[in-house]
C-alpha cells in the first residue's frame, strides 16, 4: 500500500461521562488505500460507529477522549485540526452517511436546498450554482426525475430514495473518503442491494475510499474489498474479503460465519450461535476480550493481550490460537 | 473528480412541488373554524386602524343628559357609557389600544424568549442551567400577579404596562424554545450537518431555527389572547391606559358601577375581549394543526 488515504494507528476512545470510564475503542489500527472499500464488521457496542465518529471528530468533546499515535486522513492530522479547518475537513475531505435517512435529512428544507446550502457553504459559489450541483448529484445517484425530486421534502420520498439523496448530500463537496454508518440497516432487503450496488459504482467512478460499518456480513461482502472484524473496541481480524470468508482465523470471525443461516447450514440443522454476550467495556479483562466466549480458549488467553499475527502479508489476526483455528472455518457452499 | 451531467431522458415539464409554507396554507384554508377566526381578527384590525374615520361619534365627547342609554338608542346603536359617550365609537377606538397591548408584548417576548431558549438549549451545560433557572424564577409567579407587581413597581402608564407584560411572557416562550431546541439538537440531521462541516452558527441558523420557529410561533399566537386579558386587567386596576383614552379593560372597569342600571352596555367591552381572545386562540389552534407536516 503506497500512500494510505486513511492511516490510523493505536486509536483509543474513552468515554468518561458515566461513573466508570468506558473504553469504547482500544487501539484500532487501520490503513486504507485511496479508492478502497473497507467494511468494519462487528456487533452492537464493538466500537464500529465510535471509530467512524472519531475519524470525523464528531464525538462530544467534553466526555469523549480520543487518542491515537497517528490518525491522518488525506495527509491531515485529524486530532490537531483547528476549528475552522475542521469544518472544511468535514464534508470536503471526509463525509458521512447515516443509518436512518429519514432522520438525517432536515424535514423543513427541500432536498435541493439542503445540498445547495452545503455546496455554497463549502465552496462559496452562488446558490444557483449549488442547485446545479445538486441536480448533477441527483442524476449521479440515479434518482428518477431528479429536477422534480430536488423540490421534494424528505417525508415525500421513499426510504431508498431518501438514502440516495443522503448519499448525494454526502458527495456534495467531492470528498475523498466516505464513511457509511450502517446505511442499509433501515432499508428493505431489495432496496439494500440497490444502495450497495450504487455505493460500489460511485466508489469506482469517483475513486472514493469507503469505510462501511455494518453488522451484516452479506452487505460487507457485497461492498468491500477488505473486511475488518471488530470486537470490544479492537480489530481482531483484517483481510481481503475472499480470505476472510474462506479462511477466517479468529474464533470470533469463525463464530460469526457459522451463525449465518446462509450457506453454512445443513437442512434441518440448528443455527449455531456464539455463547455468552459481549464484554462490559468499562471492565475489560487483561487478556483477550473474546476469551470467555471462545471455544479455542487456552490458559494464556485470559492473561495475555494477543498480539497481531500476520497470516499472510494482507491477512492479520489478533489471536494466540491461530494454529488451532487453521482448519476450523465453516464450509461455504460454492456460489460462483 | 468532476460531476459531468449525465443526460436525463426528456424531463420536459418541470413541475414544482409545493413548498412548505404553501402546504401549510393549503391545510389551513381547509380549516373552516380557523379561517373564521382569521376573518374576525382581520376585521378587528381593520376596525382598529380605520376607527378615527369610521367611528360614528366623537369617542371623547360626553354629555350628562344622555348617560347610560340602552342598546338600540337612536344615534347610539350600542348605547352610551356613564359619561354619555357613544359606546360604539369608544369600542372601535379602544380596539387600537387593546390590540396593541395584546400583540406588542408577545412579539417582543417572542424575539427575546426564543433567543434565550435557543441559546440555552443549543449550548447546554452551565449556560443552560443559569439561563433556565433564572427564567424559572420568573415563571414561578402567577402571571397576573407578576404583571400587576411589575407595573405597580414601575409605575402606571402604557409603556410600563407593555414592559411588564413583555417580562411576563418571556419565561414561558423561553421554556418552550429551550425544550424544542434540546429535541432538535439531538436529531440525526444536526449531526449530519456537523458531519458535512457546518459550523455551530450555521447549524443554529439553518437547522435549529428552521425547525424551532414554527412551534414557538404557534405557542406565542396563543399567548396574544392571554396578553389582552392581562392588559385589560392592568387597565382595570388603573395601571395601564389612563382615562379618558378608551381601552376595553378600562371601559369594563369604569362601567362596572352601571352594572345594575345598564348590564348589557356594561358587558360590551367584556364581549369584545372575549371575541378577540377566542379568535386568536382558534387561529393559533388552526395554525398548529396546519403546520404539522406528518398529518
Amino acid at each position: 500500500m503506497s500512500q494510505p488515504i486513511v492511516d490510523v494507528s493505536n486509536l483509543t476512545v474513552v468515554f468518561s461521562g458515566g461513573r466508570v470510564p468506558v473504553k469504547a475503542v482500544n487501539g484500532v489500527d487501520l490503513k486504507i488505500a485511496a479508492g478502497d472499500a473497507v467494511a468494519l464488521l462487528g456487533e452492537s457496542g464493538s466500537g464500529k460507529s465510535v471509530t467512524l465518529r472519531a475519524l470525523m471528530r464528531l464525538l462530544p468533546e467534553k466526555t469523549a477522549r480520543i487518542e491515537a499515535d497517528r490518525m491522518t486522513v488525506a495527509g491531515q492530522t485529524v486530532l490537531d485540526l483547528p476549528k475552522q479547518d475542521l469544518t472544511r475537513y468535514r464534508g470536503g475531505i471526509v463525509s458521512m452517511i447515516f443509518q436512518e435517512p429519514a432522520l438525517a435529512l432536515d424535514p423543513v428544507y427541500t432536498l435541493g436546498d439542503q445540498i445547495a446550502e452545503t455546496v455554497v457553504r463549502h465552496e462559496g459559489v452562488s446558490f444557483s450554482e449549488g442547485r446545479k450541483r445538486a441536480l448533477d448529484l441527483f442524476e449521479r445517484v440515479r434518482i428518477p426525475s431528479p429536477q422534480r425530486r430536488l423540490e421534494a421534502y424528505p417525508h415525500e420520498m421513499s426510504g431508498g430514495m431518501r438514502q440516495r439523496a443522503m448519499i448525494a448530500l454526502a458527495l456534495a463537496c467531492q470528498p475523498k473518503v466516505l464513511l457509511a454508518d450502517e446505511p442499509t440497516t433501515a432499508l428493505d432487503a431489495t432496496v439494500q442491494i440497490q444502495i450497495l450496488l450504487l455505493l460500489r459504482e460511485l466508489q469506482r467512478e469517483l475513486g472514493l475510499a469507503i469505510i462501511f460499518v455494518t453488522h451484516d456480513i452479506g452487505a460487507a461482502v457485497e461492498i468491500a474489498d477488505r473486511i475488518a472484524v471488530m470486537y470490544a473496541g479492537r480489530i481482531v481480524e483484517e483481510g481481503p474479503v475472499r480470505t476472510l470468508i474462506r479462511e477466517p482465523r479468529h474464533p470470533y470471525t469463525i463464530g460469526l460465519l457459522k451463525s449465518r443461516a446462509h450457506g453454512a447450514m445443513a437442512k434441518g440443522g440448528r443455527l449455531e450461535t456464539i455463547p455468552g454476550s459481549p464484554p462490559d467495556l468499562a471492565a475489560l479483562p487483561p487478556g483477550c476480550a473474546f476469551a470467555p466466549r471462545c471455544t479455542f480458549v487456552a490458559d494464556s488467553c485470559a492473561t495475555i493481550q494477543p498480539p497481531v499475527v500476520q497470516i499472510s502479508p494482507d491477512h492479520a489476526v489478533r489471536c494466540l490460537q491461530t494454529d488451532a483455528t487453521q482448519n476450523a472455518a465453516p464450509k461455504l457452499i460454492e456460489q460462483d | 473528480m468532476t460531476f459531468s451531467s449525465i443526460p436525463v431522458g426528456n424531463v420536459k415539464a418541470i413541475e414544482k412541488s409545493e413548498g412548505y409554507w404553501a402546504s401549510v396554507l393549503r391545510r389551513f384554508s381547509k380549516d373552516k373554524l380557523a379561517i373564521a377566526a382569521l376573518i374576525v381578527i382581520i376585521l378587528l384590525i381593520a376596525m382598529a386602524l380605520l376607527s378615527p374615520w369610521i367611528s360614528p361619534q366623537d369617542p371623547y365627547a360626553g354629555r350628562t343628559l344622555r348617560r347610560l342609554r340602552p342598546i338600540g338608542t337612536d344615534g347610539f346603536p350600542l348605547g352610551t357609557d356613564e359619561l354619555g359617550r357613544d359606546m360604539l365609537s369608544r369600542l372601535m377606538v379602544g380596539a387600537r389600544m387593546s390590540l396593541l397591548m395584546g400583540v406588542t408584548p408577545v412579539l417582543i417576548a417572542f424575539c427575546v424568549g426564543s433567543t434565550i431558549g435557543i441559546l440555552a438549549g443549543f449550548v447546554g451545560g452551565k449556560l443552560n442551567t443559569v439561563l433556565m433557572r433564572t427564567v424559572d424564577v420568573f415563571y414561578a409567579f402567577p402571571s397576573v400577579l407578576l404583571a400587576v407587581a411589575l407595573s405597580g413597581a414601575l409605575g402606571a402608564g402604557l409603556g410600563n404596562a407593555l414592559l411588564s407584560l413583555t417580562i411576563v411572557f418571556i419565561p414561558p416562550i423561553a421554556r418552550v424554545a429551550e425544550a424544542v431546541t434540546t429535541q432538535v439538537r439531538s436529531r440525526d440531521y444536526v449531526e449530519a450537518a456537523r458531519a458535512s462541516g457546518a459550523s455551530a452558527f450555521t447549524i443554529v441558523r439553518v437547522h435549529v431555527l428552521g425547525n424551532v420557529v414554527g412551534p414557538i410561533f404557534v405557542y406565542a399566537t396563543g399567548l396574544i389572547s392571554v396578553s389582552m386579558i392581562l392588559a385589560s386587567g392592568l387597565s382595570f386596576l388603573g395601571l395601564g391606559v389612563r382615562p379618558p383614552e378608551p381601552e376595553w379593560g378600562l371601559m369594563l372597569n369604569t362601567l362596572r358601577t352601571a352594572i345594575y342600571v345598564q348590564p348589557m352596555v356594561a358587558a360590551l367591552p367584556g364581549v369584545m375581549i372575549f371575541i378577540t381572545s377566542i379568535a386568536f386562540n382558534l387561529f393559533s389552534d388552526g395554525l398548529r394543526s396546519a403546520m404539522d407536516v406528518k398529518s
